[in-house]
């Protein structure tokens, strides 16, 4: 898969102050379909095309929620109902749910780190019973930029937590891993999802091995800059990981000694 | 003699050129050009490097005359046969957005050249094996490389002149070459002539020999080429450490050896750009004045650019000491884990045209002594 397909903008939501949801419909023919975990190369015309998980799974319509940081991620993000862009996928592992049957799921998001665990969560919460007990974490920096804040509200066991609450705050502060103390889970049996900034995934991964979770057991989903998706370009090299293939979700026993080193 | 090998002297090496003229393929061998031996498209056997050899050293590369008039008596230039297959820039697809605002995607199909590289050594013929797994073996291929390589014709020459930078050896990638050549040629120059031991490697080689001039293989030249060959090998001038490089690397990530590198290294990518395995490239997009029609365009890019791995919160590799560390411990270790094999050949490429001569077999030694040092230290 080398050309992208068109697909045209056919709902945008505002999540944040700098962070929106699109959603897309193919134009003519639909990429296959898209399993939690996995991402799109989306394509600003003109622009380029950055990697963007997808955010819901929904028949053939592709949602992405997209934070503006860069020229790319910018043009995505001012897109209204109606823009052409051009996509290509899916691309990379998934979180593969599945192989967590009869497992308690814990799911740690850090800021827009909850867009790839959202279809997570959805597909956990429409399997009542296949699963243990499922909780959601939550961490933000601001209550400005917690995302899906309603549909979050009608998430059972999901806990939310600010790193800088606002005077109309009136949830848990600190960083997310305050939050496992008060997650109801068991160690071995539990199967975590994780994803967020670096230095958050590392700290909650390495305190759920603490507590006593199996690094196989654990997934995290990285980041590195992606510009063929299809393992040709380099960008995204993580050690012998080419995060495009290998990942982005990867476990956390083969995460753990790479992103241990500096800069690797 | 059973296996087919004929002799053909320097005429049939001019016939070879003409036939794959004659067969509609663009040649491209060695040949001298701007003070070095460069790779471009040649139209007969004068516009070969005979009588020319090179003196290499860490950063060093010149010309040098040769008294014996032998055409392949060099080792790798500035070039390697990247440039042709993968090609520095090149176009993927274009956009264009029509009047209702819909975009038209098309997917770039220029018509691959059909190319025929005459004097590929034994190191780039691994290197273009390398290549395909990396661009043709994965998941997905890339359908322009693919077109280009299905389309050559590889005439390898066997390596008879090392240079002082070479270490195919400890690599295991020649002087003798290996599988994956049309044709072979091993060049030859004694009281009996110069001559080229040639033979064939698939039925398009075959054909094509069978159109040159041409005597079966005596038992004197076959002995006098197995010979060249094998001192060729004895006067390497370099080697890599006999370990485990792939272990190597993974066990020096944190070694102090890299800051010593990074003191020296500019970071300025021409290893990268020289390595005939290095793949990396870069998306560019670019659009016309009307602003209705865009490009993809990718070209060649360097794990030493400091953008190469640009996040938004800053690049992942700051430092020169990553970036080296990073460019080395692929080519040497990671490679295995991503593609099943070494990313380096052993061409020597890296340590010529690196303007302060960093040796990445010298670097290779340092680290491993520096695991040594440390595996004394820890068993007392």
């Amino acid at each position: 898969m080398t050309v992208p397909l068109p697909y045209r903008v056919v709902d945008r939501a505002v999540e944040t102050h700098d962070t929106a949801t699109l959603t897309l419909e193919p134009v003519r023919q639909a990429l296959r379909p898209f399993a939690p975990g996995q991402f799109a190369m989306v394509y600003a015309f003109g622009v380029g095309d950055i990697p963007l998980s997808v955010c819901a799974i929904d028949g053939l319509r592709l949602t992405h929620t997209v934070r503006a940081v860069g020229a790319i991620s910018g043009a995505l993000h001012a897109l209204r109902p109606g823009a052409s862009v051009a996509v290509r996928g899916p691309f990379g592992t998934g979180w593969q749910l599945a192989g967590a049957a009869g497992l308690d799921l814990l799911v740690v998001a850090g800021g827009i780190g909850l867009a790839p665990l959202r279809p997570l969560v959805c597909e956990a919460l429409a399997a009542p019973g296949r699963y243990g007990r499922l909780n959601v974490l939550i961490g933000a920096r601001e209550p400005r930029e917690l995302l899906y804040a309603a549909e979050v509200g009608g998430w059972p066991a999901a806990l939310t937590t600010v790193d800088r609450p606002d005077a109309r705050w009136r949830g848990e502060v600190g960083v997310v891993t305050t939050l496992l103390d008060r997650a109801a889970f068991d160690p071995p049996g539990t199967a975590a999802f994780i994803c967020g900034p670096e230095p958050m995934i590392r700290a909650t991964a390495g305190e759920l091995v603490h507590r006593g979770v199996d690094p196989d057991r654990i997934r995290v989903s990285l980041e590195r800059t992606m510009h063929c998706a299809t393992g040709h370009c380099g960008h995204c090299q993580l050690g012998p990981l080419l995060l495009c293939r290998d990942g982005p979700v990867v476990t956390w026993a083969r995460a753990r000694p790479l992103l241990m080193v500096r800069e690797l | 003699m059973a296996d087919g090998a004929a002799v053909i002297d320097k005429g049939g090496l001019d016939t070879l050129i003409a036939v794959l003229v004659a067969r509609g393929r663009t040649v491209v061998g060695p040949t001298v050009r701007d003070g070095a031996i460069v790779l471009a498209e040649i139209s007969g056997g004068d516009d070969l490097p005979y009588g020319w050899g090179v003196e290499l050293a860490a950063g060093s590369y010149r010309l040098r005359a040769r008294e014996d008039g032998a055409a392949f008596a060099h080792s790798a230039g500035p070039q390697s046969w990247k440039t042709f297959l993968h090609p520095p820039r090149e176009r993927q697809w274009s956009a264009d957005r029509d009047a209702d605002g819909e975009l038209v995607v098309t997917e770039d199909r220029t018509p691959a050249p059909s190319y025929a590289f005459l004097g590929v050594r034994p190191c780039d013929l691994r290197a273009i094996a390398i290549q395909d797994r990396v661009l043709t073996g994965g998941l997905y291929t890339d359908p322009a490389y693919r077109g280009r390589r299905e389309r050559a014709f590889l005439v390898a020459v066997e390596c008879t002149e090392p240079g002082a930078t070479c270490f195919c050896v400890s690599m295991g990638t020649g002087p003798a070459v290996g599988p994956g050549y049309d044709l072979a040629l091993t060049e030859v120059l004694d009281a009996d002539g110069h001559r080229f031991l040639v033979r064939a490697g698939s039925e398009q080689g075959e054909a094509v020999l069978a159109e040159l001039p041409r005597r079966a293989a005596d038992t004197a030249t076959r002995t006098a080429a197995q010979e060249r060959v094998a001192e060729a090998a004895d006067r390497m001038g370099r080697s890599m450490p006999l370990v485990d490089l792939q272990v190597l690397m993974r066990e020096s990530l944190t070694a102090e050896r890299w800051d010593d590198v990074a003191a020296r290294c500019l970071t300025c990518g021409n290893c990268t750009m020289v390595c005939p395995t290095c793949f990396c490239t870069t998306a560019e997009d670019v659009t016309d004045l009307t602003g209705d029609h865009a490009e993809r365009w990718r070209r060649w890019e360097s794990c030493f650019d400091r953008d190469f791995s640009h996040l938004p919160t800053g690049p992942v590799r700051d430092s020169s000491h990553s970036r080296y560390r990073q460019w080395a411990t692929h080519k040497l270790g990671t490679w295995y884990d991503q593609f099943g094999s070494s990313g380096c050949v052993g061409c020597g490429r890296c340590i010529v045209w690196c303007p302060v001569g960093i040796d990445i077999t010298e670097e290779a030694h340092a680290l491993n002594r520096e695991r040594e040092g440390a595996d004394r230290k820890g068993t007392p």
